[in-house]
């Protein structure tokens, strides 16, 4: 579609004429974060304290986690449907062999985070659409993990346990997590020079190429940081439900999606936001909550995660369009 | 290279679903000795019939073009059954009416998948899915406690046989050659696969692009809302989950079904060989007394296989 023009020097023109847009979609996300957190505050004052934060957002961290995973995946133009059932296979490895032989247990995720990159690969070099492949691997794990744990049960490790429910001072742990999440993803994706490289190839594959980097490798990379986030998150979701089952994560790739693309990423082109990101996946899991106080039933709490992504989408496209119209 | 020497059988990409497909029922009956051969294609016809028609809903959005994929179909899928068993009431007088009322649940999510991509101007991947949420939620709400039989006469109907081939099996045959039909020998089928191909081209051409895709998506929806009211009578009453496993089964049909994911390119007749072959191979493994996990893995090896021996081709931009 676009021409490359110098493939040289990947200059970035200032941001002037887009600073409204950007800045509008930059606060969107936090926006949206905040209006939920107000809606929880107004309804039920007494929930925005140190024990009501931690167990609102406890579950926000592997969800915060696997949308991180996407995120990556996003970012090279790539779609990952099976995080939710990689999520569930981390969980059922480590309820029983990350318990009873850590390193085995460690083996196996290290090995499944080997096949992460190895789907990368397969995807760039046989030209097959993401898509396609991780439909197959939704399945590969699903059975994987019911191999492993036929019947719910299994039992966390005690450290993993520990560590979830470890009780920061002052503020609480969920959010401490979700800061430290944010800022290394953001440092590492959007701050360093390999960083932008990354980036690059799902903006304009054909420039970065021609640049003389490896598409092969920026890929593979991706893929692989999306294994070891779908490892955390699966990790940290086990040590705080406990024990595990072979569907613990379903609905996280749908969940990671969302986040994603709440957080003011955008589906092609390589233009992601760690931070929109973490915010998005927060937004999502305190969604649930505000709908409980606000005694709406639990058969519209789905519903309502695709109300809020589709109004957010909605005040995105408004932005953009104003901005059209101003340039 | 495929597509250099598209006319003879075997480069044709199909034909090897149906080999597929011959081939694990061969291996399903050698290991029983033969024994129930015949009601294994029974069954296996039956239930491609539900794949087939959620096949050709997935086949024809995809055919629109990268990106293009209905995400929405489960939960269009289990509304639709609930609506069609609340409308029919278990009378044999209205069987026509929900069929009707399925339909429309589907065209009316088609219409709504569109309206989200042309206003939001979102790819249509985050607008089925945002869409699939709510009617998660709708169907939820709408099928609570919802234990309703099909009528009589419907559920005669989806069993049928006659002389071992399911009824439906035999309509859905039509159906497919209907589809084929309708996708190369119709003005709007020619439409579907020339934006598949190069939309800017198709449009320059005066092919009225927006409404060729509306079109599709309230022609993917509708089959969705007509296989939920069929999979309600084939199992005796709705259920939500009933259409879980079809977003899954819709795409693998299309792609071993020897349709280009990067659209443009579509394969009716592969839909069918696909849909047995999937079936089939369950079949199969089930004779073979694995259990659910092997079951799950191999399919998915299966499609990853299929994908990568097919190879992708640059999509035409």
């Amino acid at each position: 579609m676009s021409s490359a023009t110098g493939a040289g020097a990947v200059r970035i023109p200032p941001p002037t004429v887009n600073t409204p847009r950007r800045f509008l979609r930059a606060v969107l996300p936090a926006l949206s974060f905040a209006l939920v957190l107000l809606g929880i505050a107004w309804l039920n004052p007494r929930a925005i304290s140190y024990f009501g934060l931690n167990l609102m957002l406890n579950l926000g961290i592997p969800v915060t986690l696997a949308t991180i995973a996407q995120m990556f995946v996003i970012t090279v133009n790539d779609l990952d449907l099976s995080i939710g059932t990689f999520v569930s296979f981390v969980g059922c490895v480590a309820a029983t062999w990350l318990r009873d032989y850590p390193p085995f247990g460690i083996a196996v995720l290290l090995g499944s985070i080997g096949v992460y990159a190895l789907v990368g690969a397969v995807i760039y070099l046989r030209n097959v659409p993401s898509i396609v492949v991780t439909l197959g691997m939704l399945f590969v794990w699903q059975g994987l993990a019911i191999l492993i744990l036929p019947r719910p049960g299994g039992k966390a490790p005690a450290w993993l346990h520990d560590l979830m429910n470890f009780h920061t001072p002052y503020v609480p742990f969920p959010i401490i997590a979700a800061i430290v999440i944010a800022m290394l993803v953001h440092v590492g994706v959007m701050r360093t020079s390999y960083g932008a490289i990354l980036r690059g190839s799902g903006g304009n594959a054909n420039a970065i190429a021609r640049a003389g980097w490896s598409l092969l490798k920026t890929k593979v990379i991706m893929f692989a940081w999306a294994g070891v986030f779908g490892v955390l998150s699966g990790l940290t979701l086990i040590g705080l439900a406990t024990s595990a089952d072979a569907n613990i994560g379903k609905g996280y790739t749908l969940l990671s999606i969302a986040g994603v693309i709440l957080g003011g990423g955008e589906f092609v082109g390589g233009r992601v936001s760690p931070i929109g990101a973490v915010i998005g996946a927060l937004t999502l899991t305190l969604a649930g909550t505000l709908l409980n106080f606000m005694r709406i039933s639990p058969d519209w709490q789905v519903g309502a995660q695709g109300a809020i992504l589709i109004i957010v989408l909605a005040a995105r496209a408004v932005i953009n369009r104003i901005d059209g119209r101003a340039t | 290279m495929r597509s250099a020497n598209r006319n003879g059988v075997f480069v044709q990409p199909w034909i090897w679903s149906y080999l597929g497909a011959l081939l694990v029922w061969l291996a399903a009956i050698v290991f029983t000795r033969g024994y129930g051969a015949g009601g294994m294609i029974t069954a296996g016809l039956a239930l491609a019939v539900f794949s087939v028609i959620a096949g050709v809903a997935q086949m024809f959005v995809i055919t629109l073009g990268p990106g293009n994929v209905d995400l929405s179909l489960p939960a269009n899928i289990g509304l639709a059954s609930a609506v069609a068993m609340k409308v029919m009431s278990g009378s044999d007088s209205m069987i026509a009416l929900g069929l009707l009322a399925a339909l429309a649940s589907g065209g009316g999510i088609g219409i709504a998948n569109y309206l989200l991509i042309w206003l939001l101007r979102i790819p249509p991947i985050i607008a089925t899915l945002s869409a699939s949420f709510i009617i998660q939620s709708m169907g939820i709400s709408y099928g609570r406690g919802l234990q309703i039989k099909p009528p009589p006469a419907f559920a005669d109907f989806t069993s049928a046989q006659v002389a071992g081939i399911p009824v439906l099996a035999i309509g859905t045959v039509i159906f497919a050659i209907g589809a084929g039909v309708l996708l190369h020998r119709t003005i709007f089928g020619r439409s579907v696969l020339a934006i598949g191909q190069n939309p800017r081209a198709a449009w320059l051409a005066g092919i009225p692009v927006e409404r060729i895709r509306c079109a599709t998506y309230v022609l993917s929806g509708g089959l969705g809302g007509i296989c939920g009211a069929l999979l309600a009578g084939y199992f005796r009453g709705s259920s939500l989950e009933i259409g879980d496993e079809y977003l899954l089964t819709s795409i693998a049909l299309v792609v071993i079904g020897g349709t280009s994911v990067s659209g443009g390119r579509a394969n009716v007749v592969g839909l069918w060989g696909a849909g047995l072959f999937l079936v089939l191979l369950l079949t199969m493994l089930n004779t073979f007394g694995v259990s659910a996990g092997i079951r799950f893995v191999v399919t998915g090896l299966v499609i990853i296989g299929v994908i990568i021996a097919a190879g992708g081709q640059k999509a035409a931009r």
